[in-house]
């Protein structure tokens, strides 16, 4: 049985609870999707997801609920999987470029924010994914990079020379988002990791 | 292996990104600014992002005369001073001035009540622009129109400047319990409804070209009567099987307090946008803070209680009955 906390302060949460329940449907893995709003409804996850949103809004309220701490201590304790996407790759980053963002620091990277500019430069392509034996159809909304990597960092997923996917042990970085597609192949990579 | 692939195929200002924009909104206050430093107050509050604007709607209401599209000059100091996503608004059916806003960067439009209509027929046709919009609505029918028509979110009209929700609830409960009842229509009760929704249109294309029209006279720029009424179709079959709007669905117009604002998303909102209750208050750092952690606590009454200790003055409401204007009526 495996329980998947999706951090429902803000952003994109409905799509992420809908997405990773289907994917656990699709890959026969029994367990449930669990809403993390408050401190207490971390307790008992195997897995973490923080959505797309606006990273400033989502790591003010997870740090004022005590969130970003305790997350930390699950990554010290039990080195958790956490899949963040677009606000919760920044969110995950070590250094944010343009310090709005006070995050969990735990993926050796460093992102810059809106890095393609602005809602209009928003776009849909295909990436190469390492391990995807096909392009994965990647949305990019306001999306940031990842300017640089770091230590047993790896880049995963490459836009040209840019690099918009990294795994850095059990955590995975997208700059893009997969639940608002239904391909299911990042979160298969990430349910692998529990 | 994986094929060569052209990665510089990118495509913009698809549905897909236009609604998906709206969706990373969620959960979150949209805030009415008039300069940058009321910008950083709504930014550094916690806003997901702000309006800009010359005036807020109080000011327009109690200043009368034609409210127009906000200086460009204005909106480009608080893109320039913030992070976040900044919108703005243009009149019900100004296209042109839609363009130009799409022209200068902003984020999301909003085609709105709250400045003069400038077309008496018709709202504009979102589907022409990459920019995603945001419209207004008193019931289904006008949400179900403005989807159709291309808009990425919908809001509530309620009415704005007053800081008095009644009207925002009145229209949240309305849309609300007209989904619920589409789960009770059959297919054909639902094309009834359709065709009523289409009627507008009609009504438009009737007054313009002064004749009666039939299912294939264009009534909203190239799109003919039965193919609008189609697809309207398609959208209420939708909204029957998800049970919900199929863009995002967010409250405006009359909220003035964190349990305002609560209480809205209680209502089922998504999110919820401010207008004149934060900077028409008499501390508007401390009000914006207590509406965000409002919002994202908004069915903990421990919270509610707590952010809406000593946070000052909230704006002066107004009674809707005494309203020379009720800017919800503009719009169809």
């Amino acid at each position: 049985m495996v329980r998947i906390g999706v951090i429902s302060v803000q952003g994109d949460v409905s799509e992420h609870l809908i997405s990773a329940k289907r994917a656990m449907e699709d890959f026969g893995i029994v367990g449930e999707v669990v809403a993390v709003r408050r401190l207490r409804d971390i307790e008992g996850v195997d897995a973490l997801i923080i959505p797309g949103g606006e990273s400033t809004t989502i790591s003010r309220i997870m740090k004022r609920e005590g969130l970003m701490d305790r997350i930390r201590e699950l990554h010290e304790e039990r080195d958790i999987p956490i899949m963040g996407t677009c606000a919760g790759c920044i969110i995950l980053a070590k250094e944010a470029r343009d310090g709005e963002v006070d995050g969990l620091k735990l993926m050796d990277m460093r992102v810059r924010r809106n890095a393609f500019g602005r809602q209009r430069e928003s776009f849909e392509t295909s990436v190469e994914v390492e391990g995807f034996d096909s392009p994965f159809h990647a949305v990019f909304i306001r999306a940031p990079i990842i300017e640089a990597i770091w230590g047993r960092c790896r880049a995963i997923a490459k836009l040209n020379d840019r690099i918009v996917g990294a795994v850095d042990g059990r955590k995975i970085a997208l700059t893009f988002h997969p639940e608002l597609t239904s391909d299911y192949r990042f979160h298969r990579m990430f349910l692998e990791m529990i | 292996m994986p094929k060569e692939i052209e990665l510089d195929k990118l495509r913009y200002g698809t549905e897909l990104l236009k609604r998906g924009f709206a969706k990373m909104q969620k959960g979150g206050v949209i805030m009415d600014v008039t300069n940058a430093e009321q910008a950083g107050i709504a930014e550094d509050a916690g806003a997901v992002a702000v309006m800009a604007l010359e005036k807020v709607p109080a000011d327009i209401r109690s200043q009368g005369g034609v409210a127009r599209m906000a200086d460009p000059k204005k909106i480009q100091e608080i893109m320039d001073a913030v992070t976040i996503p900044v919108m703005a608004k243009c009149r019900i059916g100004h296209f042109v001035e839609a363009q130009a806003l799409e022209a200068l960067g902003v984020d999301m439009i909003d085609e709105s009540e709250v400045l003069t209509p400038a077309d008496p027929f018709y709202h504009i046709d979102k589907r022409k622009f990459k920019v995603p919009f945001v419209c207004g609505c008193r019931n289904l029918g006008e949400a179900v129109r403005r989807i159709w028509e291309g808009a990425a979110m919908i809001r509530t009209k309620g009415e704005a400047g007053t800081g008095n929700v009644v009207e925002a609830v009145r229209h949240m409960r309305i849309v609300m319990g007209s989904i619920e009842h589409l789960s009770r229509l059959g297919d054909d009760e639902l094309y009834i409804l359709a065709e009523e929704y289409t009627q507008s249109y009609a009504k438009s294309a009737q007054q313009i070209l002064g004749r009666e029209i039939d299912g294939n006279t264009p009534v909203f720029g190239e799109y003919l009567y039965d193919d609008i009424k189609e697809e309207i179709f398609g959208i209420l079959k939708e909204i029957r099987q998800i049970k919900r709007l199929p863009v995002v669905n967010f409250a405006a117009g009359g909220i003035a307090t964190p349990a305002d604002a609560a209480l809205m998303m209680q209502l089922g909102s998504d999110g919820v946008f401010v207008g004149s209750g934060i900077f028409k208050s008499s501390d508007p750092e401390k009000r914006a803070r207590a509406i965000v952690e409002a919002v994202a606590h908004f069915d903990e009454p421990e919270v509610i209680a707590e952010v809406s200790k000593d946070i000052g003055e909230a704006m002066p409401g107004l009674e809707i009955k005494s309203l020379e204007v009720k800017l919800q009526e503009r719009g169809w």
